[in-house]
Formats: C-alpha cells, sequence, structure tokens
C-alpha cells in the first residue's frame, strides 16, 4: 500500500476524506486545510481527529475551566499548575507530591476489566511523567442499581481489573469511593487517581528542547489496540442518542479498548526514575490516549518547535499498520523522551538493564514543523501548535426546565419515622444499602500493604501515606463526589463534593493543601447538560477560593450518557493534604488503631451545627427512593475552621477517634465509628432525633476526644471558633441512642457486611 | 548480620522486606536477579511480587534466574532462605519446598489480616516463636492456596515441616489451612502472608512479623 503523503495530498485536493467517521466535523475539517493550505494526508488526518477529539482538546471545557486558575487562590506550595500532565504541590521537607484523577468510564463499560485496569495504568504513568515515584492509588466507582444484572458483569470486571493492574503494579490503593444509582446504568464512572513523591529539584517538563536532541519511544510495542479509543470512546458516536442497544453498542466497540500490561508498567516506572536519577532526560511524556500523535504533538508544542519523526521506526507488534494506525493506536505502556545525543548510549543501557524495549524514532528541529516520514516519504508536515491546541467552544448553555420541579419537591413532605424502633429501622436500612455498606467485598481485592507506607486506608475517611520514615512527614488522599447533591444544584452540589474531599482529608490530622477533579458529564451539546457543567465549574473556583486551596489539574469526561440521557452531573474532587507527623493520625474508629490506651470512655463530641436538610440525603434516597428539594447548605468558612481544629487536636494528641458527618449523617457516622474500632457508644441528643440523626448539613464531624484531654479540647473549641457539643461516650458493646433505641455490634455488622457479598458472590 | 533481598523483574515488596531487616537490626544486602552474586550475605529473603508479571505460572520464570543458581547450591548448603507470597511461589517452583500455590477457592485476590499458628518453632525462620503461638499478620494474594498431593501432606505434618496454619479461617483454600511450610532441614522456608508488613503499628496490624527476622538473626549469632 503506497502511503498518502504530502505531495500527493498538494496534488489530490479533492480526494474524498473520512473526517466525519473519525468525529470532525466539516468545520473543523475545514480549519485544518485552511491550517495545512491543502487536504491533511490521512496520517495529518488522523494526527487532527484525534488531538481535537474532545477527550484530547477540552474544546468543550476551556473556555469555563479558565475559571480554575483564575479564581485560584494563591498558593507558595504549586510548583506545577494546571497544564501539565498533572498538578505539583510542595510538602515542606524538600519533597514534592503531585496528584491527579482521570476517568476512564466508557473504555470501563464496553470491556471492564481491561478498562478500569487501564485506566489505572495511564494516570500512573501521567504522574512518572512529572518526575516522581507513583506511591499510591484509589478509585471512585459508581455503577447502576446495584441488584441490576449488568452492574454484576460491570462492577465484578471493574474490580478485579484494578485489582490485576494495581497490585501487579506495586501500588498501595488506598481509598476511594463506591456508590449506585440507576442513572450510571449503561454508564458507569471509573475514575483513578494516582499521587506520586519527589524531591524537589526532580520535576520532569514534557517539551522537546534543544534541536539534534534524539526522541526515544520506549516501553510496548505499537499495536492496533485502541485504534481511534479516545477520540471514538469519549465522543458522541459512544452512547448517544442513536439507536440499537447498549448491548450491541458495546460488541460493535469493543476492539477498541486496550490491553494492559502491568508487568511491563512496573518496569517501566522503575527504568524511568533510573533515567532520572542518572539525569539522562531532557523532557518526557506519557503516551496515553492519541499515542504517538499526543506525544509527538505535545512535546513539540511545548518546546523548540520542531520535530522529525521516523515512523518506520516505531518498533510494532503488527507489521500491517500505517501511519495513520501508528499515530492514533492507544497501546498501553509506553513513554517518549528526549535526550541529549551524547547520553543515547547511557539511556539505552538503563532500558536494556529493565528489559524496556527502546528506539530512537527521530530528532528535535528548530524548524517549527513537526515532520513525519515513512520509509524516506513525508507522511505529517504541521505546526504542531494547531494541533496541541485545538478549536474551542462556548457551547449554548440553559438551566434545564426541570430544575425548578427538582427543587419544589422538597423532602420536607416525606413520612418521617417517628417511634424509637422506627429510627433504629432506618439506621439499619441505611448501613445495608449498597451504596453505605461495607466495602470489603471490593477493597480486599486491593493491596493497601504494599511498599509498607500505607498508615490509613479504606474504609477510613481519608487514606495517609508515610512520605519520610524519619520526620513522620505524611500526605493525606480523599476523593469524593455526590451526584444527587449536583443534580439539585450543580454549583452548591460541587461545593459539598469539594467540601467533604477537604473535610475527609481534615479528619485525619492532615492540613488540606490541593485539589484536583474529574467532571463527569453527559453531552456537552445539550445546553442544559452545559449549564450543569458551568456551575459545577464555577462552584469549584468559588469553593477553591473560598478555602484557600487551589486546583492543580484534573480531567474533563463528557458524553456520559445512555440512549440520550445523561448521568448525574458528577464532579469527584479529590483534596491533597499534608500531615506532618503520620505516628499522630486519627482515624475513624472508636477504641481502634491509636486509640488502644484509653478508648473506653473516650467523650464523643459533635462538632459543627446540625439543621434539617433532607434534600438528596442518603435518608431520601434510600428509604424513599426520593430525589428533590434544595441540597445541603456548603459553610465553607465553617469547613476552614473545623479543619484548622481538627489538625490542631491531632498535633496535640487529643482525639482517639475522628469521622466525617456526610451520606447518612450522624447516624450512619456513629455506626461506621463503632464497627471500625470495635467499641460500642452511648448518646444522648439535644433535640429532634430524626433531625439529629439523619440530617446531612456540612461542615460537621464527631471525634472522640481523649478521657483527661477534655479541657485541653474544649480551649481549642472556643479558639477555634467552631461549636462543639457533647452527645456521649465510647464503651459497651451497642450503639445507644438515649430515649430512642439500642442496635447490638452484631446486629450492626451483619446488617453493614452482608450486602455486597449478597449481591456479588 | 547482612541478609539479602533480591529483586526479580516485578518484585515488589523487596524495599519492604529490605525495612523489615534493618528494623530488626541486620544489614539488608539488595541482590539482583541478573547477577550470579549472593555477595556473601548470612541468609536471603524472596520478597513478594509478581515476578516477570506472574506470566506462564506464578514463579516458574523466576526460577530460572542467573541468580538462583548461587541460591539453589547455597540454600543445600544450609543458607537460611526466606521465601514471601511471590518469594514462597518461586522457592516451590525451583524445587527447594514441596508443594505448589494455585488460585484462591474464591478466585479473587485477597487482602486480609490473618491469624495464624506458628505449628513449627525448629525453623531458621521461627525460632523466635514459642510453638503454637499467634500472630497476625497481612495476607495479600490471588494465587495462595497451598497443595500438595497426600504423600507430601502426610510427609509435611509427620516431618513437622507445616511452619504456619491459619488459625482464624482459611482465607484461600489451602490444603489444611497450611500458610508456610520448610524444607526438612529447616533452613529454607516459604510464607503466603506478609510478615514484613507486620513490624509495628503505624503501617500494619501487629509487630508480629519481626519474629522471624529476629529468629533467622539469632539463628546465625548462635
Amino acid at each position: 500500500m503506497r502511503a498518502d503523503t504530502v505531495a500527493r495530498a498538494a496534488a489530490t485536493p479533492g480526494e474524498p476524506q473520512p473526517y466525519a467517521e473519525l468525529g470532525l466535523t466539516p468545520a473543523e475539517y475545514e480549519k485544518i486545510r485552511g491550517v495545512l493550505g491543502r487536504r491533511p494526508t490521512s496520517a495529518e488526518l488522523a494526527l487532527y481527529s484525534v488531538m481535537w477529539s474532545e477527550h484530547c482538546s477540552y474544546k468543550s471545557s476551556k473556555v469555563h475551566l479558565r475559571h480554575l486558575a483564575a479564581k485560584a487562590p494563591p498558593s507558595a506550595a504549586l510548583l506545577a499548575g494546571i497544564g501539565h500532565n498533572a498538578g505539583v504541590v510542595d510538602i515542606g521537607q524538600g519533597y514534592a507530591v503531585t496528584f491527579k484523577i482521570e476517568s476512564h468510564n466508557h473504555p470501563s463499560y464496553v470491556e471492564p476489566y481491561q478498562g478500569a485496569a487501564t485506566g489505572v495504568g495511564g494516570i500512573v504513568r501521567d504522574i512518572l511523567a512529572m518526575g516522581a515515584r507513583p506511591v499510591a492509588v484509589m478509585d471512585a466507582l459508581r455503577f447502576g442499581p446495584a441488584s441490576a444484572p449488568d452492574t454484576g458483569r460491570v462492577l465484578p470486571g471493574v474490580v478485579g481489573g484494578i485489582s490485576f493492574y494495581g497490585n501487579c503494579l506495586g501500588l498501595p490503593n488506598i481509598g476511594g469511593e463506591l456508590d449506585f444509582d440507576p442513572c450510571y446504568a449503561g454508564n458507569p464512572l471509573v475514575n483513578a487517581l494516582c499521587v506520586g513523591v519527589m524531591r524537589h529539584g526532580d520535576l520532569r517538563v514534557a517539551a522537546a528542547s534543544g534541536p539534534g536532541n534524539a526522541v526515544i519511544l520506549f516501553g510496548s510495542t505499537t499495536g492496533p489496540d485502541g485504534v481511534g479509543g479516545a477520540s471514538v470512546l469519549a465522543s458522541s458516536a459512544f452512547g448517544g442518542s442513536a439507536g440499537g442497544s447498549a448491548a450491541g453498542e458495546a460488541a460493535a466497540k469493543r476492539p477498541s479498548v486496550q490491553v494492559g500490561d502491568p508487568f511491563l508498567e512496573k518496569l517501566l516506572v522503575e527504568c524511568c526514575l533510573e533515567l532520572y536519577a542518572a539525569g539522562l532526560v531532557v523532557g518526557i511524556q506519557d503516551l496515553g490516549a492519541a499515542g504517538v500523535a499526543c506525544a509527538t504533538t505535545e512535546l513539540a508544542a511545548a518546546g523548540t518547535g520542531g520535530m522529525r519523526v521516523r515512523l518506520d521506526e516505531v518498533p510494532l507488534r503488527d507489521a500491517s499498520l500505517g501511519p495513520p494506525e501508528i499515530l492514533m493506536s492507544e497501546s498501553q505502556e509506553r513513554m517518549m523522551a528526549v535526550v541529549e545525543p551524547s547520553r543515547v548510549g547511557a539511556f539505552l543501557d538503563v532500558c536494556a538493564k529493565w528489559e524496556v524495549r527502546a528506539a530512537v524514532i527521530g530528532e528535535v528541529t528548530g524548524t517549527g514543523r513537526l515532520v513525519m516520514t515513512w520509509h524516506g516519504e513525508t507522511v505529517v508536515d504541521v505546526p504542531p501548535g494547531s494541533a496541541a491546541d485545538g478549536p474551542v467552544y462556548d457551547r449554548p448553555a440553559s438551566r434545564g426546565l426541570d430544575q425548578d420541579a427538582l427543587a419544589g419537591d422538597d423532602p420536607a413532605a416525606l413520612p418521617r419515622p417517628a417511634s424509637g424502633e422506627a429510627l433504629r429501622a432506618a439506621l439499619l436500612s441505611l448501613i445495608a444499602s449498597p451504596g453505605l455498606a461495607d466495602k470489603s467485598w471490593v477493597t480486599d481485592q486491593y493491596d493497601r500493604y504494599v511498599r509498607g507506607d500505607t498508615v490509613l486506608a479504606m474504609p477510613e475517611d481519608g487514606g495517609l501515606i508515610r512520605v519520610d520514615e524519619v520526620t513522620g512527614l505524611g500526605i493525606a488522599l480523599a476523593t469524593d463526589g455526590n451526584g444527587r447533591y449536583c443534580r439539585l444544584d450543580p454549583y452548591l452540589g460541587t461545593q459539598l463534593v469539594l467540601s467533604e474531599a477537604y473535610r475527609n482529608v481534615a479528619v485525619t490530622g492532615a492540613r488540606p493543601l490541593a485539589v484536583t477533579n474529574c467532571l463527569n458529564f453527559g453531552s456537552p451539546e445539550d445546553p442544559a447538560v452545559m449549564w450543569q457543567f458551568a456551575e459545577a465549574v464555577r462552584g469549584l473556583a468559588d469553593g477553591c477560593a473560598a478555602l484557600g486551596v487551589p486546583v492543580t489539574g484534573g480531567n474533563v469526561s463528557f458524553y456520559n450518557q445512555t440512549r440520550g440521557t445523561a448521568v448525574h452531573p458528577t464532579p469527584v474532587v479529590g483534596v491533597l493534604g499534608v500531615h506532618d507527623d503520620v505516628r499522630l493520625r486519627v482515624g475513624i474508629g472508636f477504641g481502634g488503631p491509636g486509640s488502644a490506651s484509653g478508648a473506653a470512655g473516650a467523650s464523643i463530641v459533635l462538632l459543627g451545627d446540625t439543621e434539617a436538610e433532607f434534600g438528596g440525603s442518603a435518608w431520601a434516597h434510600v428509604i424513599h427512593g426520593h430525589l428533590g428539594g434544595r441540597p445541603p447548605a456548603p459553610r465553607l468558612d465553617a469547613e476552614r475552621r473545623l479543619a484548622g481544629l481538627l489538625a490542631a487536636a491531632a498535633a496535640g494528641g487529643l482525639l482517639s477517634a475522628a469521622h466525617d458527618l456526610s451520606d447518612g449523617g450522624l447516624a450512619v457516622a456513629l455506626a461506621e465509628s463503632c464497627l471500625r474500632g470495635g467499641a460500642g457508644c452511648q448518646v444522648a441528643l439535644p433535640g429532634d432525633p430524626f433531625t439529629w440523626l439523619f440530617s446531612e448539613s456540612a461542615a460537621r464531624a464527631v471525634v472522640a476526644v481523649r478521657p483527661g484531654a477534655e479541657d485541653a479540647f474544649g480551649e481549642l473549641l472556643a479558639a477555634g471558633d467552631v461549636p462543639g457539643q457533647a452527645i456521649g461516650t465510647v464503651g459497651g458493646d451497642s450503639l445507644v441512642v438515649a430515649g430512642c433505641f439500642s442496635v447490638p455490634l452484631g446486629e450492626l455488622a451483619a446488617a453493614h457486611r452482608a450486602t455486597l457479598p449478597a449481591l456479588f458472590g | 548480620m547482612r541478609i539479602g533481598v533480591i529483586t526479580f523483574p516485578g518484585s515488589l515488596d523487596d524495599r519492604d522486606a529490605a525495612r523489615a531487616v534493618r528494623l530488626a537490626g541486620a544489614e539488608p544486602v539488595a541482590l539482583w536477579h541478573a547477577d550470579r552474586d549472593l555477595r556473601g550475605v548470612d541468609a536471603v529473603i524472596l520478597p513478594g511480587g509478581f515476578s516477570y508479571g506472574d506470566y506462564l505460572r506464578c514463579g516458574a520464570i523466576a526460577r530460572f534466574a542467573p541468580v538462583m543458581s548461587e541460591l539453589v547450591p547455597a540454600a543445600g548448603s544450609g543458607l537460611p532462605v526466606l521465601g514471601i507470597c511471590n518469594g514462597f511461589q518461586i522457592l516451590c517452583e525451583a524445587h527447594l519446598l514441596p508443594g505448589a500455590l494455585t488460585r484462591n477457592a474464591g478466585l479473587r485476590f485477597v487482602t486480609r489480616d490473618v491469624r495464624l499458628r506458628v505449628e513449627s518453632a525448629a525453623t531458621a525462620w521461627t525460632r523466635a516463636y514459642s510453638p503454637g503461638a499467634l500472630i497476625t499478620v497481612p495476607l495479600k494474594s490471588g494465587e495462595g492456596a497451598y497443595v500438595a498431593d497426600p504423600g507430601t501432606l502426610a510427609g509435611l505434618e509427620a516431618g513437622g515441616q507445616v511452619v504456619l496454619r491459619y488459625a482464624g479461617g482459611n482465607p484461600n483454600g489451602s490444603a489444611a489451612g497450611i500458610a508456610g511450610v520448610c524444607n526438612a532441614e529447616g533452613n529454607v522456608v516459604g510464607v503466603m502472608p506478609h510478615p514484613e508488613h507486620a513490624v509495628g503499628e503505624l503501617t500494619g496490624p501487629s509487630a508480629d512479623g519481626l519474629g522471624f527476622l529476629a529468629s533467622v538473626t539469632g539463628a546465625v549469632l548462635a
């Protein structure tokens, strides 16, 4: 087959091209012709189609995401912000941390096991490309109804894939989320987070600088896997309003999903870190969506501006691939490096030591053009910036017509449990509901121990990783999302989500420092979805400004819909905190780890103000299948004060437990703390038991104060301007709410732990 | 006291084994799979992980690594060798230990803090424990079900070669609840749970795992 060369393209301007099949609009195709002054070659068309896909170009989200950077609070801790592979944050003592969360929703529905596995692999390479050693992962997962037959296919596959890849790669999985809602049937959300640690001086850049420097592709060979993956799966072509069954669409797309090799990724991680340490790398870029096309254009666009690439030098696992397929391939476990000519030999030696294949495929040039040849003939000749920057759309956005009706459907009208017996039954129903039930069925499939630095992991509120064995410096991480809150009000909902992740980090005793996000939405071509998106981003930007934590990077996933019905707007927010001494960490368990001495008798204090706020609550959802009203009011200033108090109390060693109040309110929090630590509690509520037990007011936590530390804690409360109410004590073997009900821990545990095994085996 | 920790491609808990060695007051020595050199160490740990991606069969490729050509005769001469998880699988594949490890009964990877009974305190790696001692150590494996033919199992039981047994329920379908075995001489031990992850309550369920290292430290010093 003769290649479609630049010369041939110039000579055959009228040749019809499959731009529509590749996801480009007629206007975008004309724009490419304008940039090039001729029709693109088939390789150039492939390159532009993937680079200008929604997934790679952020063409519909860019105008909104600008607010995140514009409104970001000033932070001395930020070493690299939005726009890099991942943000980098200074945590002190010469250490820097980089973290990011990314979606792999569509591949995980088509092929749950490999889709989720390669999601882990992709985010790990993002972190690796910043110069950091990846040290932990987390996963935020959302599925359709737990009892739906298709959830029985998708969930075990996704969990198995994460387990397979993450465990084999040797990264502890320290937390995340698992939730269920009918809106995710046919479109699960699989968001993977990775965090890495480096020394300050180790920060790497994705830029091809220095004409004459070699461009090296290393890692896996290139095959046909995922050709068109990112652009097709994460585009209107998948799950759109077109007819056909979801299963049928899935079958048709199956070949697009990549297959992961975590063993090779492990070798790639060690190989890269050794290359960095030896100073052999000028620029580095991971290959993710859009593979070689994306890596070459982004490296060239960010560097001196030019690059020459010999596509026939790319090591292939399928000899039939031509330039377009090589450019679009999403074969996993590949990286691209820019290396000084004198260092190429040493570079290849390190690769050989780790048995990682490497090939010099080109050079950096000063021409300002990205030129690619195929057996000597030029098949690509483009200005790289035109491909890397892509189009920008300010799409129409308008508040959905059903928002008023939703807001008006107040949960105050729902029947409430009136007796102690009814309150008890509500608690047991909530903790047994799939979204709130014990997650061990999932988390026991993940290795949380490897690397030996995991101090807290699920079911704790936040994961906590030790960074320095001598000083005890560590990092805490939490992710949170809540589609119900965000469906009711995306602006407030996103702030609540941010608040909860922030609070989850704070209860461990860490100080929240920075934010990453994965924005899961429906079609940007639907004005109501675009409104949700704009509101969510605005809420996040304002929330981060109020909390004083900058967004350092993130990911947007659009087209999360099934046959025209979008998922709830589901921004998932990850918050990173720094813990000055992980030996002083605080867990959620009453009488649990870290509280061995004097656990019983610790007084339980409820922090924050409780009001009757049930819109989007777990109680309304689980007991009544209801979604309506207004979500709880975010209390950003109170969150900030609460976080400051929790950090001070942890540093003073005053607490034996701390647990954030969120889904299911105080009732669920108390149950979880009892079960985690294996100790009961007796509490007395100051007002209407239903409100106190099940309201989801923000900026609240429940803590167990060590006996003898009550006065010191009281002083902190007063100084920190945080409302606190002593409501009871830790002890016994039942959860007792005075005057209402008592539940033996055994009964609580049975209800909490039976659900997922019964559903998934 | 110098204790070698072998890194194969895909070893994951090598750093953690080295940390445990250090915490036990010994000096960890990194050994590389491709070197035919044990660097004069007094004992060797084969750490957990997925050597060679567990492709073909767990441990099946690693047993052919150059370093193994040194390790096998050294083990035969009495060098204390501990295989943890994937290391246990490699020792079985190398025929330094009897039996094999197969897929967990539930067919899923299992991470769990397990209760173990020390059945034999007569090995190089368990002599610091009292016979019958109960310890809590993390288990994390997908192919941790110990299997052997009935004759081998009977021989292990009779010869005191069952080193560890699951005491709080069998998490993976191992024959007779066996979590660890040793060779007839007691210098080569393989365990499926991870003692190197039970070195303190900050990062593990207990400090019970340090006894493995205390055992070998004492063994060589004695």
